[in-house]
C-alpha cells in the first residue's frame, strides 16, 4: 500500500522543499517508485529545485480539474527512474486545491508509487491543511530556533486534530522531526537549541539531523537534490534520514566533532 | 568570553533561555490548544456576572480545564483587589434565602437535641 508522506512547518523558509526533494530522491535511490508533489499553489518552487522547471507543461491543478491527465502533468526524474515529480501552479491561488479532488489524484497516484511525498506551503492555511490532510506520515522539518519550534508544535497540534485520520478516528498520522540548518559548533557554544531541547520539547522522535551546510545552496543553484552529490554531509545525513524512514537503523551522524573540530580544539579557541 | 564568564559567571547562555522560554509558552499554548471550544464564552459570561461586585479586568480572570487520568477538573481563577470591589446595589436582586421550617419556632429545640 502507498504511503503518504507530508513535509511541514508552520514556518517559512526552514527547508521543507529542500527536505522534499532530497527525501523523494533518497527514497526512489533506494529503488522505490516515489512521485513528490508541489502543494505551494502559486508559489512554485519544487520544480527549480528538482532542476525541471523547463519540463512543466500540466500541473497539479489542471489535473484535479480534470483538464489533463495524470501521466501528461508528471515529470520522470532524469537521474532516476523511480523518481517523478508533479508540479503546481503558478497563476492559480490556494483555494483551488480541492479536498475531494486531490482526494481522487493521490488515490490514483497510490495504485502507481510506493511513496507520495507532499511538500507543503507555510503557514495553517488552506494550502497547508490540504497537504497533511492526507498523510500517513508528517515529517516536521524544523530549525533550532524559538519560532521554528514553535510553529512545529502548533503543526504537530494541527495533525493530531485536523486530519483525515484524526477526522476518522484511525491510526494517528506518524510524526518524525528532521531537524536542518544544525550547527554542532553554535549549539556547542551555547548559541544554538542543541537536537536533545528540541526532541525534549516537541517529544517526537528524530529521524534525522541535516547540518548547516554550503552544499545545500549549490544543490539549489543547480537544480540537484542535496543526496545526488555523494561529497555533501547534508547529502549523507539525508540519506541517513531516509533510511531511518523505512526502518533501517543508522547512528546519528554530524552530532560529534569531526576532524575539523578537532583541529579547530587544538590550534582554535577552546 | 572568558572575561566576560569572570565578570558574569552565571551568565546563563542563549540557548538555555530560548529552551526555557519554549517551554512556557508551549505549556501555555498546549493548554489552550486542548480546551474545550465554550470556554471563551464561559469566560466572557463570568467576566459579566464577576464585574458586577468588583472592578475587574479581562486578564485577572482565567479559566481552565486541566486533565488528570480519568476526571476533567474547570479551574477559575479570579485575581481581586479588595479596594475594587463596588458598593452591592450593583448586584442582580437576590432572593431571600429560605429559613428551614424546624427552626421557625424558636422556643422549641432543635430536633436533633436531644430532651432531657
Amino acid at each position: 500500500m502507498a504511503k503518504v508522506i507530508v513535509l511541514t512547518s508552520g514556518k517559512g523558509g526552514v527547508g521543507k522543499t529542500t527536505s522534499a526533494a532530497a527525501i523523494a530522491s533518497g527514497l526512489a535511490l533506494r529503488g522505490k517508485r516515489t512521485v513528490v508533489i508541489d502543494f505551494d499553489v502559486g508559489l512554485r518552487n519544487l520544480d527549480l529545485i528538482m532542476g525541471c522547471e523547463r519540463r512543466v507543461v500540466f500541473d497539479f491543478i489542471n489535473v484535479i480539474n480534470g483538464d489533463a491527465k495524470l501521466n501528461q502533468a508528471l515529470i520522470k526524474d532524469k537521474r532516476n527512474d523511480n523518481l517523478y515529480v508533479f508540479p503546481t501552479s503558478q497563476t492559480r491561488d490556494k483555494e483551488a486545491l480541492k479536498r475531494d479532488g486531490v482526494e481522487r489524484v493521490l488515490e490514483e497516484l497510490k495504485d502507481n508509487f510506493d511513496y507520495i511525498v507532499c511538500d507543503s506551503p507555510a503557514g495553517i492555511e488552506h494550502g497547508a491543511i490540504t497537504a497533511l490532510y492526507f498523510a500517513d506520515s508528517a515529517i516536521i522539518v524544523t530549525n533550532p530556533e524559538v519560532s521554528s519550534v514553535r510553529d512545529s508544535d502548533r503543526i504537530i497540534g494541527i495533525l493530531a486534530s485536523k486530519s483525515r485520520r484524526a477526522e476518522h478516528n484511525l491510526e494517528p498520522v506518524q510524526v518524525h522531526l528532521l531537524l536542518t540548518r544544525y550547527s554542532l559548533e553554535r549549539v556547542k557554544k551555547g548559541e544554538m537549541l542543541s537536537v536533545e531541547d528540541v526532541k525534549e520539547i516537541l517529544s517526537i522522535p528524530l529521524l534525522g539531523v541535516i547540518p548547516e551546510s554550503e552544499t545545500v545552496l549549490k544543490a539549489s543553484n543547480t537544480g540537484t537534490p542535496v543526496v545526488f552529490d555523494e561529497e555533501s554531509p547534508a547529502g549523507r545525513a539525508y540519506l541517513d534520514a531516509v533510511a531511518r524512514f523505512v526502518g533501517e537503523q543508522r547512528e546519528m551522524r554530524f552530532l560529534q566533532p569531526g576532524r575539523r573540530s578537532i583541529f579547530r580544539s587544538l590550534f582554535g579557541r577552546a | 568570553m572568558r572575561l566576560l564568564d569572570l565578570l558574569f559567571p552565571e551568565r546563563r547562555n542563549s540557548a538555555v533561555i530560548a529552551k526555557d522560554r519554549l517551554k512556557i509558552v508551549l505549556a501555555h499554548e498546549r493548554a489552550s490548544r486542548d480546551a474545550p471550544e465554550f470556554l471563551p464564552a464561559l469566560q466572557k459570561d463570568l467576566l459579566e456576572v464577576v464585574g458586577r461586585y468588583v472592578e475587574i479586568r479581562d486578564d485577572t480572570l482565567r479559566v481552565n480545564v486541566g486533565k488528570s487520568s480519568d476526571t476533567s477538573l474547570l479551574e477559575i481563577n479570579v485575581e481581586i483587589d479588595r479596594s475594587m470591589f463596588k458598593p452591592v446595589n450593583n448586584a442582580a436582586p437576590v432572593m431571600p434565602r429560605p429559613i428551614p421550617a424546624a427552626r421557625l419556632d424558636r422556643e422549641s429545640p432543635a430536633p436533633w437535641v436531644k430532651q432531657s
